[in-house]
């Protein structure tokens, strides 16, 4: 490919504080329209905005988790534009003095992609057409936001999927945010442009709003990859533009030209004091940061041993992160803990949002006894499994299901018998191993374990049944 | 203590009268010569009776304050519960808010009794109160001549003896140059010391609610039940806990006179003012002269900033949620349009595209950035003068009260009419207007009184001397009981 493609993001994020941004309304998704309203996010006049400082302190945290400066001294702005979702004809935001700076995500290949800023804001409400009428609905109007402004260093639909995930789960770590991309508490601008390859300079860039999925984002960045590259090939000039994309045509169209560019006429809001944050707070937030996600994935590989596919699977949920490390604190390995959680747990949680809630009627510490089991030789990986998917269904502990005869295993003489059973039993099996396919012998295992309902202990089974065979 | 409030107070207290048959009284005499004065543009009588009575239950149980049963006014830009509240501008010709604002909170928690809202200039935009849209107030001392404004209404209200007191709304000295022009106590408190919740916001950085008064203690009983902080508001502050303390003592005080406030300023009026100076002098105060070069920015600066912070709050009158609207419209972008123009008076829309045009990306620095520099100039310098001096005294305004009709084709003579009221917003600090005089003509002439943010009891205190002293002559009207 000829071009080199230049992307950076303008990611909106919905804060989880229970409150707006600067009234007591709920947060909450949905509602009646125009229920969760009052005077001031509604714009009546005369009401007046009042920041909410948990807003900030989720600003800070985001801040921090994405490696940016706190600036510790900030304002608010108002950014002027006149639409009917937008009940006071301005938007609070911040303009030349966001709360935090310079920071960066590191993708998986150790590549970062530059934070520019953060900075903190209102959202609007919500325009609903129904049957030729437009409506307004204004419960979302003053919902905090958080606007995360990447560098242009995004140089694929691949990164730029990675960065999305990578955002998605530091917000869901740290507790600021779901980020539910298709409720919209996520929502991503995508500025593209092109390049040569090895070339320094920035080509003219246009920007696609409003992007509610990671597929449509890819989409969108490689029909504009070659709609840029075709201009570009022809000998002409990309005009810059604020685009939509069409997720039915798979195409992006403009929306506005530069010539149409609103003019914000940014000033600091005279309704809200300056902003002073004490740097006490700032380190009291970075001390409270949890270990965030790429940290946890490798820390899992390498120092808990578990395998990379049970880690990947268990690491975007922080909720599960929780549950495992409790249960490994408990003195349960990590290897049995991930292989029943990513196994028999999450079989029981059927949905993304499941894992993501983790709401099972299971504790840490009645996990880590019966991996402890496991760990143990006491029972084997089977029974265990088939335990613990009980233990899920009804809610017991692991001393309801399993008796002292299951715990007892099975003694050595009753497994010496059974064993040499199976190889009576399963001549071709046998003949199949002696000559060398090694995976023939697990017939003589099932055997071993539809005799024993899984009590017997496999390794050891193992031992006996290769001693008789050779 | 000389004040209306006081003596009405007492008479409620030791039932020689109720505040049923004082507000029936008030109402009487509104009926009578609202007509003609056009002070008040909303009359809520019904209410007004209801809420004496519960007035009257309160005195009588011995709770409430000072104001408890007295009838006010309240100028039509502060927001009352389900009664119209205009800012005397077609565009929000029907609206009634479903919340007070916090000033009517706190009068309504100690029983006072709203007569009605008064006239204004459009959204507080002028100096004559001509710009409302539903006719200029007269001024009750010669009915030729504007009330000022654009508390015009509140001062036309209390001059005329049609409220006890009334509230205003100060931006560039639209409590005080009314009440110079009408010949009443105006005070504008420091900012943040009364919330803004509820005040339908012109110049927010610059805006503050105070009382219209008869006599200086009045101002300062109405002042001590408005004030104080607010967590609506995060522009408002904490005030002393205990009520103001109005110390007629001088002796020792050091006050300045600023070259700049009294350059060119009429002779006759020069003459009033000194007078003042002279027996603060008598009574040992220390006066001297300073100068402050950055007043000669003011005026500038307050119409860049004012009007930028008014192109902005005034955005959302779009005819989308409340107000007037438009009848005819082709699409949603045509309706606002229709809706603003239709709306909002002359002056407020040249006030609104002068704003938008200081705001706009390649005017910003030159305009609205350059007058946020000269702002903290002038701060810088009045914070000088407050570290050696107590208080300043000024003229309120340049001028007397204008003729009316004369200031829609002398626009600028208008805005500078607010010249010496103006630096005071720009600094946020505390000052009132108190009557000095009249000229030969017979028109009033306001002394203006400034202290340091917070001062304001020490500015009270000041004007108080005056009153006390009677040092202005019979200028201070007491205002009659109505019996």
């Amino acid at each position: 490919m000829k071009y080199e493609l230049v992307s950076g993001f303008e990611t909106h994020v919905e804060l989880a504080t229970a409150t707006k941004i600067f009234c007591g309304c709920t947060t909450a998704f949905g509602g009646s329209p125009n229920t969760h309203c009052c005077p001031v996010c509604t714009g009546q006049p005369g009401a007046l905005p009042v920041l909410n400082r948990r807003v900030v302190e989720f600003g800070i945290r985001a801040g921090l988790a994405l490696n940016c400066k706190i600036n510790t001294v900030t304002h608010l702005d108002r950014k002027n534009y006149c639409y009917p979702d937008l009940p006071k004809a301005y938007q609070i935001s911040q303009y030349d003095k966001p709360l935090c700076e310079h920071g960066w995500v590191e993708l998986e290949s150790g590549k970062r992609i530059g934070i520019t800023r953060i900075h903190i804001e209102e959202d609007a409400g919500k325009l609903v057409h129904e049957r030729g009428v437009t409506y307004i609905d204004y419960n979302r109007g003053g919902v905090p936001l958080i606007e995360i402004v990447s560098e242009p260093d995004i140089s694929s639909p691949e990164e730029a999927r990675e960065y999305v995930e990578k955002l998605q789960l530091i917000m869901r770590y740290i507790g600021v945010s779901d980020c539910k991309m298709q409720e919209g508490s996520m929502r991503c601008d995508v500025n593209i442009s092109l390049r040569v390859h090895g070339s320094d300079e920035l080509g003219t860039r246009t920007e696609i709003k409003n992007m509610n999925s990671l597929s449509f984002i890819e989409r969108a960045m490689e029909y504009e990859y070659s709609r840029q590259a075709e201009i570009l090939d022809a000998g002409k000039k990309v005009e810059q533009c604020t685009m939509r994309f069409d997720e039915h045509t798979g195409e992006t169209y403009v929306m506005r030209t530069k010539e149409d560019a609103q003019d914000y006429r940014y000033f600091p809001e005279p309704d809200i004091l300056t902003v002073v944050i004490p740097e006490s707070k700032v380190k009291a937030i970075s001390d409270s940061l949890p270990e965030l996600p790429l940290a946890k994935l490798r820390r899992y590989i390498t120092e808990l041993g578990v395998n990379e596919h049970n880690a990947r699977l268990m690491y975007r949920y922080a909720k599960v992160c929780r549950f495992f490390e409790e249960a490994i604190a408990e003195g349960a390995s990590a290897k049995h803990c991930s292989n029943l959680i990513t196994g028999a747990v999450f079989s029981a949680l059927a949905t993304e949002e499941d894992k993501e809630q983790f709401s099972v009627s299971l504790s840490s510490k009645e996990f880590a006894k019966l991996v402890r089991l496991i760990d143990d030789g006491k029972i084997n990986f089977t029974l265990a499994q088939m335990t613990l998917s009980r233990m899920l269904a009804d809610g017991g502990n692991v001393d309801d299901y399993l008796t002292a005869a299951d715990l007892a295993g099975v003694d050595e003489g009753e497994l010496e018998r059974l064993c040499a059973e199976a190889v009576a039993n399963n001549p071709r099996a046998v003949a199949d191993f002696k000559a060398g396919k090694e995976k023939a012998i697990s017939a003589l295992y099932g055997y071993i374990k539809r005799a024993t309902q899984g009590k017997a202990d496999i390794k050891k089974a193992d031992e006996i049944i290769k001693k008789l065979i050779n | 203590m000389k004040g209306l409030l006081t003596r009405l107070s007492a008479m409620l207290r030791s039932g020689e009268t109720s505040s049923y048959e004082l507000t029936k009284k008030y109402i009487a005499e509104i009926e009578k010569s609202n007509p003609s004065l056009n002070a008040y543009v909303h009359l809520t009588f019904e209410r007004a009776l209801k809420d004496a009575e519960t007035a009257d239950k309160m005195l009588k149980n011995g709770v409430g304050g000072a104001l408890t049963g007295i009838p006010y006014a309240l100028k039509d830009n502060i927001c009352t519960d389900g009664l119209l509240t205009t800012c005397c501008s077609r565009i929000l010709c029907d609206f009634k808010p479903y919340y007070n604002a916090a000033v009517v909170e706190k009068l309504n928690s100690v029983g006072a009794v709203l007569l009605g809202k008064t006239n204004m200039d459009e959204f507080a935009m002028g100096s004559t109160s001509e710009t409302s849209c539903y006719g200029a107030p007269l001024n009750p001392r010669n009915l030729s001549y504007v009330t000022g404004g654009s508390s015009g209404g509140s001062a036309a209200a209390v001059a005329a003896n049609i409220a006890p007191y009334a509230l205003g709304s100060d931006t560039g000295g639209s409590i005080r140059q009314p009440a110079a022009f009408c010949g009443v106590v105006g005070f504008k408190p420091t900012y943040g010391a009364v919330s803004r919740y509820g005040l339908i916001a012109y110049g927010s950085s610059l805006d503050q609610i105070g009382p219209i008064t008869h006599t200086v203690s009045d101002a300062a009983l109405v002042y001590d039940a408005i004030r104080g902080a607010d967590v609506r508001d995060m522009t408002s502050a904490a005030t002393d806990a205990a009520p103001t303390v109005l110390d007629p003592e001088v002796k020792g005080i050091k006050i300045a006179l600023a070259d700049e406030f009294f350059e060119g300023l009429d002779g006759e009026m020069k003459a009033l003012i000194e007078g003042v100076v002279k027996k603060y002098e008598a009574y040992g105060a220390e006066v001297s002269s300073v100068s402050i070069p950055s007043l000669k920015t003011a005026l500038p600066v307050y119409y860049i900033i004012a009007c930028a912070e008014a192109s902005s709050n005034l955005g959302r009158y779009d005819g989308i949620r409340y107000g007037f609207r438009a009848a005819d419209y082709s699409d949603v972008d045509d309706m606002v349009v229709r809706t603003r123009t239709q709306g909002f008076g002359k002056e407020v829309q040249k006030r609104i595209m002068l704003g938008t045009y200081v705001l706009s990306s390649g005017y910003f620095d030159a305009y609205y950035k350059k007058a946020c520099l000269l702002r903290e100039k002038l701060k810088g310098e009045m914070d000088k003068v407050f570290e050696k001096f107590d208080l300043l005294i000024a003229p309120t305004a340049p001028v007397t009260a204008f003729k009316r009709g004369y200031s829609g084709g002398n626009a600028i003579e208008t805005y500078h009419s607010d010249v010496c009221t103006v630096p005071v917003n720009i600094a946020g600090l505390p000052a009132i207007s108190i009557p000095c005089g009249k000229t030969k003509t017979g028109l009033p002439v306001g002394m203006q009184i400034i202290g340091d943010r917070f001062a304001d009891s020490a500015v009270l205190s000041a004007a108080y001397f005056c009153e006390a002293e009677s040092v202005c002559g019979e200028e201070i009207y007491e205002g009659d009981v109505r019996l």
